[in-house]
């Protein structure tokens, strides 16, 4: 009867030391499940979707408080990825979203800015460069396109501008069943 | 001893309507169309204006990065723009060109050979950057990276690849028929730079009179001529190496890996013309087949346009109906003839109906595995080509899509007309446009955390400054309170702080005119600024960048003015 209890209590202990030390060395920082979320999210940071960022949708989406169909710029496949990801049905947007667009970048006309910086500060990715009654202008290359600059634009100097194709963004098309998928 | 590769097809081969001519030297045309990126890698800098006057072999646009190749005019002559113009390409848009008008006087820039020997290898291999060689055996990879061995490597086997596999391509057979003994010097060179243990020359057993020609200029040299069987496609990369050495290069691994450097017969010729002569990449061999009245190789400048060239072939026939840009298995389908060939551009084939019928429409896949016999790439057509229809891109990458050579064997075989290659280039052009755009978003992920993080060190530093100016005012009114209790006169209370404030004042007053000082000083002393002193190319490229401007601005203007109208 002693030994019985003895060994299962020793076995207690062992287990409870063992679970104790992993709950310290292994534990997960964050929800994983929030980081795999925003991976899919196209990282506009444009806030359509009615959160400040797509970090705070993610966060939303993983708490289940948001739906998935909420971001214009990752396109229909966006939902269906974050679909698959949550085991959810795929849903099409919402009325209340707006339609996605091609991708665009924000343009300064630099004659008309009077570098007022407010755009500056509305940029969630840094990509405009200027400073105080400096002439501003956007690193094309940085922009997400997510149009946050455009409203507060004193002087409404800021336009968007799609992209063209180039030979380096051009994709084969799904090819159609004759010749002409080959050609041009 | 001669090794097999998987798979592989006998297409009507259709070679001797061209080979049995010999080669001819196209006249000049009308005018150059030279593209500025002819190569795989980073795009060139134009260096000539429109109106500039340039000589033949002098650079129009040096290569920019280190996978890049430099782009020279093919004659003297004007240069009439450099602006966008159709190239050869699948997508059909337009890109940088520089367009000359020759002047007939074929008047060459100072060149003269190099002695290779002499030279480093490093500095050889700048000389090949410089001089726009890139390998001519269709993929146009600049051929300094190719050859650029880091000291861990060595080269047990060099191959030159004189397969020519692609039904109606004649021009590496003409080149070795005539021109085999400048090939042995190109192909000593090569020698020289990547020291290999043993070289072997590959020719497809339908080339006799080129493996006569080759093997007697070859005599003396341990070079070896080798006869490979004919099979389309023998003359890809790996495909050959597997033929000629046995060694199967692994996926995602470039032949250095196993030991082999491959190179293409008309490539050492380049290489040859530069050394032995200080030629730069300006003229290829071209065939012109097909539908045309007189089929022929051409030694024809880069840049002219496809038409002009037709038409030095007798004219296409009529019935014609097209372009193919290269072989018809794996070449490009276009019609317009303004086209411009390139270094890459290894024969013209003129389309029509009668030689090229359309193919019948596609019906579904019956899964009878024709397609996995034949590829060379030992991959699974038939699996991929599901995958890629369905867009599932994921599991295509797993089945080794990439290793696809797009050869088109599968589609020669395939009994329900499958376009299978179209299936594969779609698939491979999205997965790539895909990773662009996680790259993308990663980029901006990381600079979206990295503003948050700078506006809660500012609102720190802020906090921080607010909280020491606090305490120093609140040490100030204790040092105020303390004084009165030691001081019996309160007399002398009143303007002790007062006098602690305007010392304070004053002394903040004088540092603050002191920097107005300091800054006038210096502005003073600095009376030129530097944006006066400018070279000419500062001006030149301050110039360039306001026309950019002014260019985006009407753009952003038109699409500004296009939205409006919508709204």
């Amino acid at each position: 009867m002693l030994t019985a209890l003895l060994v299962m209590s020793g076995i207690a202990i062992v287990l409870g030391a063992v679970l104790g030390f992993s709950a310290v060395k292994f534990k997960v920082e964050g929800n994983p499940l929030v980081e795999k979320i925003d991976a899919i999210l196209p990282q506009t940071q444009c806030g359509q979707c009615g959160y400040p960022g797509c970090r705070p949708y993610a966060e939303a989406i993983a708490s289940r408080e948001a739906d998935i169909n909420r971001c214009p710029p990752g396109g229909e496949e966006g939902i269906r990825k974050l679909a698959d990801l949550l085991g959810m049905e795929f849903k099409p947007f919402g009325e209340d979203t707006a339609a996605p667009k091609a991708k665009a970048v924000a343009f300064i006309d630099e004659n008309v800015c009077i570098g007022c910086t407010l755009c500056i500060q509305a940029c969630p990715v840094d990509a405009i460069a200027g400073a105080a009654k400096q002439m501003h202008t956007i690193i094309a290359a940085e922009c997400t396109g997510c149009e946050l600059c455009v409203a507060p634009c004193p002087v409404n100097c800021i336009s968007m501008v799609t992209l063209p194709e180039t030979a380096q963004t051009w994709k084969w098309q799904y090819p159609v069943n004759d010749k002409v998928a080959s050609e041009k | 001893m001669l090794f097999h590769f998987h798979g592989g097809i006998h297409p009507d081969e259709h070679k001797l309507e061209s080979s049995e001519r010999p080669s001819a030297r196209a006249p000049l045309p009308s005018r150059l169309i030279v593209p500025l990126q002819q190569h795989i890698g980073a795009k060139t800098k134009a260096i000539v204006q429109a109106g500039d006057k340039v000589l033949k072999g002098q650079m129009l646009a040096r290569a920019d990065g280190m996978v890049s190749a430099a782009v020279h005019a093919p004659t003297s002559g004007t240069v009439l723009s450099v602006d966008l113009h159709a190239v050869p390409h699948p997508s059909g848009l337009p890109d940088l060109c520089v367009t000359i008008e020759p002047d007939g006087e074929e008047r060459w820039i100072e060149h003269a050979p190099l002695d290779y020997r002499a030279m480093p290898r490093a500095e050889l291999l700048a000389k090949l950057q410089g001089a726009g060689i890139v390998g001519l055996g269709g993929a146009t990879f600049p051929t300094h990276v190719k050859l650029s061995i880091n000291p861990a490597q060595t080269v047990e086997t060099l191959v030159l690849n004189g397969a020519e596999c692609e039904p109606w391509i004649t021009t590496d057979d003409r080149l070795m028929r005539e021109r085999a003994a400048e090939i042995v010097q190109g192909i000593e060179i090569l020698r020289y730079l990547v020291n290999p243990a043993e070289t072997l020359v590959g020719i497809e057993d339908n080339k006799p009179q080129a493996i006569a020609a080759m093997r007697q200029a070859c005599t003396g040299t341990d070079i070896q001529i080798i006869t490979v069987p004919t099979l389309y496609p023998t003359g890809g990369e790996k495909q050959l190496i597997k033929v000629l050495t046995g060694k199967e290069v692994p996926s995602g691994v470039r032949p250095l890996n196993v030991g082999v450097s491959c190179s293409n017969v008309a490539t050492a010729y380049a290489i040859h013309r530069l050394v032995n002569h200080g030629e730069p990449m300006i003229s290829r061999l071209i065939t012109v087949t097909g539908s045309v009245r007189t089929p022929q190789n051409f030694e024809v400048l880069i840049g002219t346009p496809v038409e002009e060239l037709v038409k030095f072939a007798g004219g296409a026939l009529p019935g014609s109906n097209g372009f193919i840009l290269g072989g018809p298995m794996m070449g490009l389908h276009v019609s317009n003839g303004q086209l411009p060939v390139v270094k890459a551009t290894n024969c013209i084939i003129v389309e029509s109906a009668q030689l090229f019928p359309p193919p019948p429409a596609a019906m579904p896949c019956i899964r009878c595995t024709r397609c996995v016999d034949v590829c060379p790439a030992e991959l699974q057509p038939q699996e991929l080509h599901w995958f890629a229809k369905s867009t599932n891109f994921g599991k295509a990458q797993e089945y080794n899509l990439f290793d696809c050579i797009e050869c088109g064997a599968c589609n020669y075989v395939c009994p329900s007309h499958i376009p299978l290659v179209q299936y594969f280039r779609f698939a491979k052009s999205e997965i790539w446009a895909r990773e662009r755009e996680k790259r993308a978003a990663d980029a901006a992920r990381e600079r979206h955390e990295f503003r948050l993080l700078r506006i809660e060190r500012e609102k720190q530093e802020k906090a921080e400054k607010l909280a020491q100016k606090e305490k120093a005012a609140l040490a100030a009114k204790a040092a105020a309170a303390v004084a009165p209790a030691t001081d019996s006169a309160p007399a002398a209370v009143q303007p002790a702080p007062a006098a602690a404030e305007s010392a304070a004042d004053g002394a903040t007053q004088s540092r603050i005119q002191a920097a107005i000082d300091r800054a006038k000083e210096q502005a003073a002393a600095s009376k030129e600024k530097d944006t006066d002193i400018l070279t000419p190319q500062q001006l030149a490229e301050m110039a360039e960048i306001e026309a950019r401007r002014a260019d985006i601005r009407e753009i952003a203007h038109a699409d500004a003015k296009q939205q409006q109208e919508q709204q």
